[in-house]
């Protein structure tokens, strides 16, 4: 029942290409997996859901979206911000105009309707490389900013600016607006991160995504053996552009239930979610969700700690909070730069040949 | 060299080798005001190993960018299976069934020496993204045909033990097999070598010139090479193209280049005793 390959032989191409190719891996999925359908929802209130669980499960979807980009395909962006703003204001203007239509429709048509604008803004990575296209993105980042507040059509000409998710139900069950029962917010941004880590998963390991890595690691080359660099960096921003607006969207309709575009949307959150991918690990979905746990989960225990266990002010414990993130992501990147992936993939290498590493 | 008409030709050792697959046609390269190839002309035939040779600056670097689409030339016609090929991206040649390797290898260091190869598969892949995404039907089904014909190659070049390695922490001679693997994993109907054996000890010489005659060999892949080893070049090839300063100055069966006189004086020189 240890992690290893030993007597875990594969006799079909299609075994040896599955996600998790060893079986305690396999196993460890599955229990995960009904741990978080069928344990969880009978256990949260409402402080894990809101500081824990769904701002996790959401900016996890985001940390995969950009990770196809920046990770996979190595095209550096800034405007994850600005794209996450679009699924919202998307899912918004669908919630309002369509009342009648399901909100698991809504999100997903936000995450599309997020895909064909971040193509747009994706243009420029044809021409430009590296820096000089995470400038471009940040161009994105701003312009849409600056879009939302200033287009009045886009929060219906309310007064206040603000963009209010109504109440919406799946199943009977209210998932957005006032009314939300924790388990119920909780389990429908379950349902769409395992829905888009698994398509991610399933795009990463198959001709897309190396398409993608081809591009990353060498363009010129990539493009000799056939890869067409238009469409596999198009692709890889239009399938970021996806999961970051159904990100955008759920953190809009389910976990805020209210936003202002700059407060929720600015360069602040490009920032966030760009530095889960880092600390996460570049081209790897696990590393995404690692790096959104590590971001989320961390303020959450040093806030525990320093406030409830050793009983320091709020303020106080407020500073040192940034002072400690800060300096353990530094830490961090200087000891293992390729992110929390690599040190997961180290320890499973070497777990595979414990106790006789010889 | 017998028989040389239209249809083909006997070689030394009796291969019989096909029509013309490519043909070049008064090739001219300029870059700004330097000429990188002058009015060359060359045809290469079904099923031969062609080598073109020369000095270092002599342009055959260019020469087989040229022919892998990576530069258009300013003057002159690319003919490929008997049709005048129109200026092409690098990717689109590559779909009509030109592969190559590089001098300094061009591999992806971050992904599998498997993923390498199966990149290489990307002719005969062309399922969806939505189906990939959701890898079942057309996709799962490409995913374990193409794996299969990959692991032939993997089989062929004797690489099998490092299948899952990722590229980057492979050795020289390793990374130029790969990159073979990678090359021939597309089918190709002309295959590209530049400099294959570069770098490369007597040992990894002798295994990779074994590889190229298999190659030719057994899947009867057309294949154009570049190399400084005249050993090599004269051993493995049917037919020699000569270039120096952009110009061609020999093109025949190794023996006829080896007692030509221009060839001598610009690149083989003499012994001298």
């Amino acid at each position: 029942m240890f992690y290893r390959e030993a007597g875990d032989f594969k006799t079909s191409y299609q075994e040896d290409s599955q996600t998790f190719p060893i079986k305690f891996d396999r196993y460890r999925y599955y229990a995960v997996l009904i741990a978080a359908f069928a344990v969880v929802p009978f256990l949260i209130n409402d402080y894990w859901v809101n500081a824990v669980f769904l701002p996790f499960l959401i900016y996890s979807i985001a940390a995969i979206g950009l990770n196809i980009l920046v990770g996979y395909c190595g095209q550096v962006s800034l405007g994850t911000g600005g794209f996450m703003a679009v699924g919202a204001y998307a899912c918004y203007k669908l919630m309002t105009g369509f009342p009648e239509v399901s909100i698991l429709i809504h999100v997903i048509l936000a995450g599309g309707i997020t895909a064909a604008v971040c193509v747009l803004f994706g243009l420029p990575s044809l021409r430009i490389k590296g820096f000089y296209l995470a400038v471009a993105t940040l161009a994105a980042q701003f312009f849409l900013v600056w879009l939302f507040n200033r287009v009045s059509w886009f929060y219906n000409y309310s007064a206040s600016g603000q963009i209010t998710a109504p109440e919406t139900q799946v199943l009977g069950h209210a998932v957005t607006g006032p009314e939300t029962a924790p388990w119920a917010a909780y389990l429908f941004c379950l349902v769409f991160t395992v829905a888009c880590a698994l398509l991610a998963r399933n795009l990463t390991r198959g001709m897309a995504g190396r398409k993608w890595m081809a591009i990353r690691d060498m363009d010129i080359a990539a493009e000799i053996i056939g890869v067409n660099p238009l469409k596999a960096k198009l692709s890889a921003f239009a399938i970021s552009g996806f999961f970051v607006g159904i990100s955008g969207a759920l953190f809009f309709a389910v976990y805020l239930g209210a936003v202002e575009v700059g407060e929720a949307f600015g360069i602040n959150k490009s920032f966030l979610v760009l530095f889960m991918v880092i600390i996460g690990g570049l081209g790897s979905i696990f590393g995404s969700f690692a790096g959104a746990a590590f971001l989320v989960l961390l303020p959450v225990l040093l806030k525990n700690v320093l406030v409830g266990g050793l009983g320091w002010p709020t303020d106080l414990a407020a500073h040192l909070e940034f002072i400690i993130v800060g300096g353990l992501i530094i830490v961090f990147l200087i000891a293992e730069p390729h992110g929390l992936a690599q040190l997961w993939r180290v320890a499973k290498e070497k777990l595979r040949l414990w106790p006789f590493p010889h | 060299m017998k028989d040389m008409d239209a249809d083909g030709y006997t070689t030394a050792d009796g291969r019989r080798i096909g029509s013309v697959v490519m043909e070049m046609k008064n090739i001219t390269l300029r870059f700004g005001g330097v000429v990188a190839i002058k009015d060359i002309s060359f045809d290469i035939r079904e099923g031969e190993i062609r080598a073109i040779i020369g000095p270092n600056g002599a342009g055959k670097s260019s020469m087989l960018n040229v022919i892998s689409g990576f530069y258009n030339p300013q003057e002159g016609e690319v003919w490929y299976k008997g049709q005048k090929r129109p200026p092409m991206k690098p990717y689109q040649v590559a779909r009509q069934g030109i592969a190559r390797t590089f001098q300094n290898i061009a591999l992806f260091d971050g992904m599998s020496v498997l993923d390498n190869i199966m990149t290489g598969r990307i002719r005969q892949m062309n399922a969806g993204l939505l189906a990939q995404a959701i890898w079942k039907g057309k996709a799962e089904a490409e995913e374990t045909e193409n794996r299969e014909a990959v692991e032939k190659i993997i089989d062929f070049l004797e690489i099998q033990h490092i299948r899952k390695t990722p590229v980057g922490r492979l050795p020289y001679g390793l990374k130029k097999r790969v990159e073979l693997a990678r090359a021939l994993a597309a089918e190709p109907s002309i295959l590209l070598l530049d400099e294959p054996m570069a770098g490369m000890n007597v040992e990894e010489k002798e295994d990779m010139s074994r590889f190229i005659l298999d190659v030719n060999d057994e899947f009867g892949t057309t294949i154009a090479l570049i190399e400084h080893d005249m050993g090599v070049v004269m051993d493995l090839s049917d037919r020699v193209v000569v270039m120096d300063y952009g110009k061609k100055i020999g093109d025949g069966t190794p023996d006829e280049v080896r007692s030509n006189q221009a060839v001598i004086d610009a690149y083989l020189g003499v012994a001298h005793d």
